[in-house]
């Protein structure tokens, strides 16, 4: 027989298979190789989480006791796949249209994105679920026993330690793979492999045991069959209440576990998978019911009487001395309770950390979304957070419960719990009247009576409710009794609780709904959610010219993690043919990054984070129902047609833009062209003029035929001048100019363009420097700088109309760089003619011998190439120009 | 002949050659380099012909014909415009104002003593 | 869903066909349900009848599995005359 030990240790290298699986699946889906791990058939295997160990073990305990009732447990999941044409086809198509993280979120999406209905759900399922997490972790410990030797040596500290190992385990293991990634589509591709891996293994046990069982015990299938009639489960019997209640609830708990609508829905790839899970899944279904009452029969025959039936499955292998198979078996229970309670825990991890834990975090973050931390990691330490909670409730249940019977009967119990989703679920996808108030009345109320009439009394007399309120109703009302509520008597408890809780349930939903009117966000969102597949309607829109795309940017960034939200701007951008990495923020788009946000961290919680970045910081979810319901009506369509007229208002100014553009770059070009023309046929005139002159006068005196000859050789300049500059300034402004990068000292580049300078025009201008200020080397185009230089050394020559022309050089350090600054003393330019001096053609006088207005221009030009800037400033005596240099050109060779 | 002409315009050289050629065929030449107050001047030589040159400091060529033809005075005054801005829309902007001639330089002295000639017969 | 034969002279016969095997599509749980309630039906412990003879546990366990197979067998004939020729990137799309 299999020690305890070496069973632990054939369970931890189990363990350690399933984190192997998890991880390669995990690595090679973010390779991008993980294309086969989303098949099919891993989708329909992944869905025999629904197969626990309460199915493992307890169906054939079920079947001991009941007979052929276990399969309604099947029958009813069977169907839902049977005809996912009808529910679970809009179910999944709206889960993955609304990136729904959970069915708390898919309810609370329907219902105007309400965040109380999320709550409630949220609490629902914790309740409904951490009693079914316990039981799983009851199982794994019962089975440890089964081997640990004959009765009376169970050590009970020993299975509390081990369910709290088990528990352990299965935290880290949810934590390391259900919160790795906080991706958009919050699907996880290592659970989902390791799941299915597990569903492998518990279904080939139990077929192993079957197979045992009809062919090396009951001696092939004819006498198996006579075997089963002459059992005491061999005549038909049933509570017909029960077979139809069971298949219908089985039915309803396969849509609303939230574990189930993990798989079913969250980790749905591709709604093909659906099609064909829709007759796989029951192949598994009917595979794993197939041999449970030859089980249970054999076991029945086999076992001494008052054996639990439960364990069938691992003590018949072992009474027949088949250890191998018992630890198969013993792995299969343990693979199906793994799997369960990973799947469930992540599920409710994220609906509490989505529904309670950030919307929480988010109010008491009084700034809003944008100015907080980092969101992401918050999200991902409250699912990690919620993960330890959750399993750590279910632990505490399982030691307080104390792990006995009243354990067993909790699957049902959980499965009505959860089935209360159900008129809300159907209510939503169906029915566009289906109201807010409406499923958070029939929630609660269904929840009531479940907690009542099902739920506390599964304790049993005297310990959640005592023994007179059970026996005889509180304070005495015979009719309030929970288990014959209303007066009927007689009914089978859990039909009495299915029937009664999901009566009043619907009642409620339906009735308070007709009552209530829905919000426009909630009838935008019912359109969407019941026209699914007509895609007719759009959901309320964001007045997007409010939302500044880099904020957006910001917060995406904090949530789904730089790359992708980086991918995500960036793909946006590119389908609205814009180069940059931020798109404008269209309706569309807002939609868009909602539902991706929604991914992460819930719809209701995407749209609050959204609306305080687009509506201002103060908007919540209920400002903007308020503001809603004010408008009711209006808002469903003036909020598309103010739309429209915003887009063409906006489309229309940019146009006008535009225009305007266009014609003053126009009137630029012509009046540029004029100038052009002028400047050039000016001098030619003269010169056309006068060489005629020359040419076709006869008699004109040496002096006039000199001076006539000397005005054209200087127009002829002033036309080559011109032509120089036009060339230099085309060529600086194209930026077709190299820079031809030299070392020099300042000192050695002002001497130079003063010496040229003096040459020209400045022949008289007293010149001041204060050479020791020059000293600073600098790396620069040296001759373009020069030329800036000398062009306003000459300029002061020409222009500075004091008695005593004077011209001051000063070099000064700043916080840019460093500057030097031309001071002469001459009469300010006009405060008009300030803005244009560096505008080509500005001339501000006629002076003879003037250049063509572009000396300054083509200074400017230069100086924005060397990185620097020149500028003019009025000097209480004179005008200053200064001329800046980066502090790279000046530094550099320092 | 003696016919007197005012000759309006800013560039030195440009004066230099035109009152060169004119005072040789015996014109009286007064030359005024000031848009802003060429219409004044005008007025008060009351000259026989204007030369006046499009781009002037002050006042455009353009304006100053405008004002003169606005005066019933000078609606018949003989005006030889020129220009060195070289746009055709100037010339159609021109004669939509009522110029007598319009000249884009660089001109040909023939040319500008022709148009001149014409002009003072045309008035006579 | 809507995948559109180029020749139209078959497009009637192909979308009647496909519009038929969707009923039975949609029509499967419904006989799935009427099949697996048929049970309710049987003489059980509580009609005391003595002329009625109880249904044999194995006879009941045959027939409720012989009803799975044949609805996973129809779903599955259904889901092939359907779908099973589309490409799965068609289907994505």
């Amino acid at each position: 027989m299999t020690s305890i030990n070496q069973l632990i240790g054939i369970s931890l290298a189990y363990v350690a298979f399933l984190f192997a699986i998890a991880f390669f699946a995990e690595r090679s889906a973010a390779r991008g190789r993980g294309g086969w791990m989303r098949s099919p058939l891993v989708y329909t295997l992944s869905l025999s989480i629904y197969c626990t160990a309460w199915t493992f073990y307890g169906a054939v305990g079920y079947a001991a006791r009941s007979g052929m009732e276990f399969v309604t447990i099947y029958l009813g999941p069977s169907l839902v796949m049977l005809g996912w044409w009808w529910v679970l086809r809009k179910l999944v198509r709206i889960g993955r249209a609304q990136r729904a993280t959970s069915i708390a979120d898919l309810i609370s999406a329907r219902y105007g994105k309400s965040n109380l209905l999320a709550i409630v759900v949220t609490v629902m399922a914790v309740i409904g679920v951490t009693p079914y997490i316990a039981l799983q972790l009851q199982s794994v410990t019962l089975s440890l026993t089964v081997f640990s030797g004959p009765e009376g040596v169970r050590d009970p500290l020993n299975q509390a330690s081990a369910a709290f190992w088990v528990a352990v385990g299965l935290a880290l293991f949810t934590v390391l793979f259900g919160t790795r990634n906080l991706n958009a589509n919050e699907r996880h591709s290592g659970v989902v492999m390791a799941i299915a891996v597990e569903s492998v293994v518990k279904l080939v046990a139990l077929i192993a045991v079957g197979v045992f069982v009809v062919w090396g015990v009951a001696g092939g299938y004819g006498p198996m069959l006579e075997r089963i009639d002459a059992s005491p489960i061999g005549e038909w019997q049933m509570d017909r209440s029960r077979w139809v209640a069971l298949t219908a609830l089985s039915a309803a708990a396969f849509l609303c576990l939230p574990r189930m609508f993990q798989v079913l829905v969250v980790e749905n790839e591709n709604e093909r998978h659906l099609q064909i899970a829709s007759w796989a899944f029951p192949i598994y279904l009917m595979l794993m019911s197939l041999f449970v009452v030859p089980i249970a029969v054999v076991g029945l025959d086999l076992m001494p009487a008052g054996s639990n039936p439960d364990l069938f499955v691992l003590t018949i292998p072992l009474s027949q001395g088949q250890s191998g198979l018992a630890t198969l078996s013993f792995l299969g229970g343990f693979s199906s309770a793994t799997s369960m309670v990973i799947v469930a825990t992540l599920a409710l991890s994220t609906m509490v950390s989505n529904h309670v834990v950030m919307p929480v975090w988010l109010t008491t973050q009084g700034e809003g979304a944008q100015v907080s931390g980092d969101v992401r990691n918050v999200v991902i330490f409250a699912r990690r957070a919620s993960i330890l909670l959750i399993l750590g409730l279910g632990y505490l249940y399982y030691r307080v419960s104390g792990g006995g019977a009243a354990l067993a009967a909790i699957g049902l119990i959980s499965f009505v719990g959860v089935a209360q989703f159900l008129p809300a679920l159907l209510g939503g996808l169906f029915w566009r009247a289906a109201t807010h108030w409406g499923a958070v009345a029939g929630l609660v109320t269904g929840f009531a009576v479940w907690l009542y009439a099902s739920f506390l009394p599964s304790f049993g007399p005297d310990a959640a409710l005592s023994a007179s309120v059970l026996a005889d109703g509180p304070w005495g009302i015979g009719w309030l009794r929970p288990r014959a509520l209303f007066g009927i008597e007689g009914v089978d408890p859990t039909v009495h609780a299915v029937i009664w809780s999901l009566t009043l349930n619907t009642t409620m939903f339906i009735a308070v709904s007709l009552l209530s009117f829905p919000s426009p966000l909630e009838r935008l969102q019912g359109a969407q959610f019941v026209n699914v597949f007509e895609h007719s309607t759009q959901p309320r829109e964001w007045n997007a010219a409010l939302a500044a795309s880099e904020d957006l940017m910001i917060m995406t960034q904090r949530i789904l993690g730089a790359p992708e939200a980086q991918t995500l701007f960036r793909a946006e951008a590119r389908r609205q043919g814009l180069s940059g990495h931020l798109p404008e923020p269209t309706q569309g788009f807002l939609q868009t990054l909602e539902r991706e946000l929604a991914g992460s961290v819930g719809a209701a919680t995407a749209h609050a984070m959204i609306s305080q970045l687009v509506g201002g910081a103060s908007v919540s979810v209920q400002d903007l129902m308020a503001v809603a319901d004010e408008s009711a009506q209006i808002l469903e369509y003036s909020n598309q047609i103010e739309a429209k007229s915003q887009e063409l208002a906006r489309t229309a100014g940019q146009l006008r833009e535009a225009n305007e553009k266009l014609t003053a770059l126009s009137v630029q070009k012509d009046a540029f062209l004029s100038q052009i023309s002028h400047e050039l046929r000016t001098p030619m005139t003269s010169i056309r003029s006068f060489s005629e002159i020359l040419r076709d006068t006869d008699g004109l005196g040496q002096v006039e035929k000199t001076k006539y000859a000397s005005i054209i050789h200087g127009e002829a300049i002033r036309l080559t001048r011109l032509l120089d500059d036009l060339l230099d300034l085309s060529v600086l402004e194209n930026g077709q100019v190299s820079l031809n990068l030299e070392t020099g000292r300042l000192e050695d580049i002002l001497e130079q363009a003063v010496v040229t300078a003096r040459a020209g025009s400045a022949g008289q201008l007293d010149i001041q420097r204060e050479r020791t200020n020059e000293t600073q080397v600098l790396t620069t185009d040296l001759d373009r700088l020069s030329q800036v230089f000398i062009n306003l050394v000459t300029n002061a020559g020409k222009y500075c109309d004091a008695q005593a022309p004077r011209l001051r050089i000063d070099v000064e350090a700043d916080d840019v760089g460093m500057r030097v600054v031309f001071r002469d003393n001459g009469t300010q330019i006009p405060l008009g003619a300030r803005a244009l001096i560096f505008e080509k053609f500005a001339r501000l006088n006629d002076k003879e011998g003037s250049g063509a207005g572009l000396g300054l221009a083509i200074c400017r030009e230069i100086m924005t190439r060397l990185g620097g800037d020149i500028s003019y400033h009025p000097e209480p005596t004179g005008n200053a120009f200064v001329v800046h240099l980066p502090r790279d050109v000046a530094l550099a060779a320092q | 002949m003696g016919k007197h002409v005012l000759l309006v315009e800013d560039e030195t050289n440009i004066i230099e050659a035109i009152r060169f050629l004119l005072s040789r065929e015996g014109w009286q030449v007064d030359t005024h380099s000031d848009g802003a107050t060429a219409v004044d001047t005008i007025r008060a030589m009351r000259p026989d012909l204007v030369v006046l040159d499009y781009m002037l400091p002050g006042k455009s060529g353009m304006d100053i014909l405008k004002e003169l033809r606005a005066d019933q005075e000078f609606a018949k005054l003989p005006i030889l415009m020129l220009t060195a801005r070289g746009q055709s829309r100037d010339r159609a902007e021109a004669e939509r104002a009522g110029v007598s001639r319009f000249m884009t330089k660089p001109f040909s002295n023939t040319e500008v003593m022709t148009a001149v000639r014409d002009l003072v017969q045309l008035a006579q | 869903m809507s995948n559109q034969p180029p020749t139209p002279l078959f497009l009637e016969r192909r979308s009647y066909r496909r519009r038929r095997l969707m009923d039975a599509l949609r029509l499967l749980p419904l006989v799935g349900v009427l099949l697996w309630m048929l049970p309710l039906f049987w003489p059980s412990e509580a009609a005391t009848d003595a002329a009625l003879e109880p249904v044999p546990m194995s006879r009941a366990v045959i027939y409720v599995f012989l009803v799975w197979l044949g609805l996973i067998c129809a779903a599955f004939a259904l889901w092939r005359g359907l779908w099973s020729d589309e490409t799965p990137d068609k289907d994505a799309a």
